[in-house]
This record gives structure tokens, C-alpha cells and sequence, in this order.
């Protein structure tokens, strides 16, 4: 007999996957990890201002992930520093802003702890729909943009010559990584949000032949990673987040074992 | 080859720049240059490294903003552009057929029509990842060709190819501007072997330095100063570069000749893996 709780838990699980697989290709082949994680760490802010202009902390997350991301296009634009140390800069400095600034509404209670590392066991039915609506329109909205996003991670200057709206493409996708790290932030908190996205992707790189196999293979080994944790975490008792991490980390070696059949 | 040169006068160019400038971080990359090309002709860009060749075809293609000048297409223009320098990420699983495809959709067939115009139509489900530098080149040629272009703008065409595929490309680059009568707008950086496959040269280095026939710009005193006069003779030399032979490394060798690798001993005892790499 399987409790609600769990069945939530399981449901929320693949529901992420679904989203960060496919999304989180992208991340990798854009080599963007450390700017997903900078975007990520600015989620805790997110909360924090979203509390106090009295809106739903998603949303708050959501366009403080958005305005990172489009501060570190304009400082990248400029070139003033290097990209890591930039990236360095920022992300731990909206992490620190974050967790002072959630310090200081003292009159909100908040799980800290789950929102660094994700409780997934406390989804409510609230939250599942969230997810799956949500989640239906980041996925719609990837579809929508994925010929052209798929052309400037080619290469940016073709992409450009060739009349791919350059812009617009660029800020639907970093839109769409703030709405993922808000919907999953719940499942795998924001310090582990990152993984979730690139892993998946790297597990599937192996098995495909095409853009759009490695981003469905990333979605199912997500959810592989997401019902393997989550059993794990109920079996020894250990914390779901980082379970279900290290679960898409084993999926991600084994992927590395059999030999390879295409050299590239 | 040079002839393509005499109707281009007869029609409006397909491209043209007047007084172009690009200017970044207070510093004139490019500047005052004019420049057309019509439909049939091949006008090659050449220059020094950091002469701005990359710089200028952006700015005419509208891929950077340009600071100065006026640049005038012909109306509804279709550009085919290879860019220098293409590397696609190792993890980004990508057919050869799927990069056709990137920016257009196509069938199979006009794609493979395409890959065929330039000879590689057999890898169209090969992973771009395992091409050779030619076999890549020829793909993005033809990935060019597969818009139906007016012009094509070649950034370095041959960088990553090896000799003798160099020659043959330009050869092929010749061909299908005979056979698809389309202007052709190429940046090079090698003189020898892209002189006799060009109808008009531009000698930049963030000004035009010379331009004009292959045979006349050789001559130019301008020009000599840029390359040396060394340079002088690559029209020549191109006539007979079947004299000498090339080894891997691209030095000419005469018959007969021993290769002597340099060994040093000190080096050896400080990285003795490098023992391996006078045999190789």
C-alpha cells in the first residue's frame, strides 16, 4: 500500500523531470551549468522579496532568477571580467542576499533546510498542479522556441546572420530556467536545483543520435533518477533531494560503461 | 578565371559598402572601406591577422553594428554564410543532416542534393563531430548552398583542410559560382593557392590597402609591405607549386631529402614522454 504522500512525492518527481531533462540539455550544450547555478542561488532572494511584496514566493523567484540571469547577459555583453568570476560574484552573492535578507523578515516562519535541499515528501496537491500546469507551459514554450535555440547553440553568428531572432530566443530560455528552478525548487531545494537539470543530460548523451533523443532520454532518466531516490530516501531513511541527486549521479556512470559506439 | 571580373560592371552589385566603419572600445577596427560585389565574381579578402577580415564580413552580413558608412544589398538578397571557426560542443548529439536543417527547413532530398553539390552527400547521417576539417568545411558549404543563395561569404573556406583538399575546394567554390552564377565573398589569410581561384583581390588592414586583379595587386607596393616581398611571387608560385613536395608538416622538401628531427637531450630528460614524438 502505497501512502498519499509518497504517490505525491513520486508524481511531483516525474513531473520535474519531465521539464528539467529536455531544459537541462540545453544548459549543457550551452555550457551554462555555473550560470543555471547562479540563477538558482538567486531563488532564496526570490522568496525573500516575493514575502515581502506580499506575492507567491514563485513568482518572486521567477523574476529575480530572470533579472540575474539578464544582469549577467549585460555584464557578459560588456566584458568587463571574466565570465567565471563574474558568475562566482553573483551567485554567491544572491545566495548570502538571500538567506540575510529571509533572516530579517522575522515575522514569517520559514523551512530553511527545505529550501536548500528540497523536501519532496511535503508536496501537497496544491503543489502537483502547479507543477504539471506549470510544467506544460515551460514545455510548451521550449517547443516553440526549440529550432531557433537549437541554431544559436550551434553557433551564435550564423544564427544570427540566418535572421534567427536572437534576442527574444535568449531571454524565452532563460524565462523558462527560472520558471524550472521555481517549479522544482520544492523537490530538490536550490542548491541541488543545477543537477537536476545537467545529469539527466549527461547520463543521456550516450544513447542519442539527436537533439530531440537526448532531450526525451534526459526526461526518463530524470524520472529514473526521481523513482530511484525517492525509494532510497523512504528505504535508509536519508534525505529525498540529495537521494534523488545521487541517484541520477549513478544513472550518469553507468551511462559511461558500456563502450562507445559513435566516437562522437 | 578572371573574366567573371568584366560583367560584373553591367549589373547593380549584390552587396555594397561604402565608407564602412567599425569601431569597438575607441579603436577604428575597420574603416573607410568600399566594396561591392555583384553576382558571378569571386572578390577575396585578404590581410594580415587582426586586419579586421572577420570584422568586415560581419559588419556587411549584420552580424556586428557598423559605426560609420552605409552598406546596400541588393533587394530580397540570400546570403549563404560559412563563418570561421565552427565548433560544435561534443555533447550536443548533431547529424550531418540535422545541421543542414538548423536554421531552414528542408527535405531530405534538396538536402542531400545540396551535400551532394559539394561532394559529401554519403556522411549526411554521419555525426558532425567525426568529419574532418575538409569533410566539415565542404558540409558547411554546402549547408550554405541549401538557402539558395545570391552571395556566398566564405570566413576562411580551407582553415582545417589540408593541402591538397585546398586546392581542390577552391576549386570547387570556382565551379559553383560558374554553375549557380552567384557572387562569391571570401576572406583568406593564405596567398598562394587563392589567387588563381579569385576574379578581384581586397587587401585589408583596417583600411583597403590595394584591390583589384590577382596579378595586379602582387605588383602593388602596398601590398608588398604587408606580406614581404616574398609575396610578390604567389601568383607565380601557385603556377608551379607542383615543383616541390609537402610534407605532413606543410615544409617544402626537395626528393630525396632526409627528415632530421632535432632531439635534444636536456629535453629529454626533463619530459621523457616526448621520447615518442621525433619517430611520430
Amino acid at each position: 500500500m502505497i501512502d498519499d504522500f509518497i504517490l505525491r512525492a513520486w508524481l511531483a518527481g516525474i513531473g520535474v523531470a519531465m521539464i528539467a531533462g529536455p531544459l537541462g540539455c540545453f544548459v549543457v550544450w550551452r555550457r551554462m551549468a555555473y550560470f543555471g547555478d547562479t540563477m538558482a542561488h538567486s531563488a532564496l532572494l526570490g522568496v525573500a522579496l516575493g514575502l515581502l511584496a506580499g506575492v507567491d514566493p514563485a513568482l518572486g523567484i521567477i523574476v529575480t532568477a530572470l533579472a540575474v540571469a539578464l544582469s549577467l547577459l549585460a555584464f557578459r555583453r560588456a566584458r568587463r571580467i571574466a565570465d567565471d568570476t563574474l558568475l562566482g560574484i553573483l551567485s554567491h552573492a544572491a545566495l548570502s542576499l538571500g538567506l540575510v535578507a529571509i533572516s530579517l523578515l522575522s515575522w514569517v516562519r520559514l523551512d530553511l533546510m527545505g529550501y536548500l535541499f528540497g523536501d519532496i515528501l511535503a508536496v501537497t496537491p496544491a503543489d502537483l498542479i502547479w507543477i504539471y500546469a506549470g510544467g506544460a507551459g515551460v514545455l510548451a514554450a521550449l517547443v516553440w522556441i526549440w529550432r531557433p535555440l537549437l541554431a544559436l547553440t550551434i553557433d551564435e553568428d550564423l544564427a544570427r546572420a540566418e535572421g534567427v531572432p536572437l534576442l527574444r530566443t535568449q531571454i524565452v530560455f532563460m524565462l523558462l530556467i527560472a520558471a524550472t528552478i521555481a517549479i522544482a525548487m520544492k523537490i530538490v531545494g536550490i542548491l541541488l536545483i543545477t543537477s537536476l537539470l545537467i545529469i539527466p543530460a549527461a547520463a543521456a548523451r550516450r544513447l542519442a543520435r539527436s537533439p530531440e533523443q537526448m532531450a526525451f532520454a534526459a526526461a526518463v532518466a530524470g524520472a529514473i533518477a526521481c523513482t530511484l531516490g525517492l525509494w532510497g530516501s523512504l528505504s535508509f531513511d536519508t534525505p529525498s533531494g540529495p537521494s534523488v541527486v545521487l541517484a541520477a549521479v549513478v544513472l550518469f556512470i553507468a551511462s559511461l560503461l558500456p563502450p562507445a559506439r559513435y566516437s562522437g | 578565371m578572371a573574366d567573371g571580373a568584366s560583367a560584373a560592371g553591367a549589373t547593380a552589385p549584390l552587396i555594397s559598402a561604402t565608407r564602412l566603419g567599425v569601431r569597438r572600445a575607441g579603436r577604428w577596427l575597420i574603416h573607410d572601406i568600399d566594396l561591392n560585389v555583384s553576382a558571378g565574381e569571386i572578390v577575396t579578402i585578404i590581410g594580415p591577422n587582426g586586419g579586421g577580415k572577420s570584422t568586415l564580413v560581419k559588419a556587411l552580413l549584420g552580424v556586428v553594428a557598423h559605426d560609420a558608412g552605409t552598406i546596400h544589398r541588393a533587394p530580397d538578397l540570400k546570403v549563404g554564410y560559412v563563418p570561421q571557426r565552427l565548433e560544435i560542443n561534443r555533447v550536443l548529439p548533431l547529424s550531418v543532416g540535422r545541421l543542414m536543417t538548423a536554421t531552414q527547413r528542408a527535405p531530405r532530398a534538396a538536402v542531400m542534393d545540396a551535400l551532394a553539390e559539394t561532394g559529401v552527400d554519403a556522411l549526411i547521417d554521419q555525426p558532425v563531430q567525426v568529419l574532418s576539417g575538409g569533410e566539415f568545411q565542404r558540409v558547411m558549404l554546402a549547408r550554405a548552398l541549401l538557402r539558395a543563395p545570391d552571395l556566398l561569404v566564405l570566413d576562411e573556406p580551407v582553415q582545417g583542410v589540408d593541402y591538397a583538399g585546398e586546392a581542390a575546394l577552391y576549386e570547387l567554390i570556382g565551379y559553383i559560382r560558374t554553375r549557380r552564377d552567384i557572387g562569391v565573398l571570401m576572406v583568406s589569410h593564405d596567398l598562394h593557392v587563392v589567387m588563381r581561384a579569385t576574379d578581384r583581390v581586397i587587401c585589408l588592414n583596417a583600411h583597403v590597402c590595394c584591390t583589384g586583379a590577382p596579378q595586379t595587386v602582387t605588383r602593388d607596393a602596398e601590398y608588398q609591405r604587408l606580406f614581404g616581398s616574398k609575396a610578390a611571387t604567389a601568383y607565380a608560385v601557385y603556377e608551379h607549386h607542383h615543383d616541390h613536395d609537402h610534407d605532413v608538416h606543410g615544409n617544402v622538401v626537395a626528393p630525396g631529402h632526409d627528415h632530421d628531427h632535432h632531439h635534444h637531450d636536456h629535453h629529454h630528460r626533463e619530459h621523457p614522454h616526448h621520447d615518442s614524438d621525433g619517430a611520430g
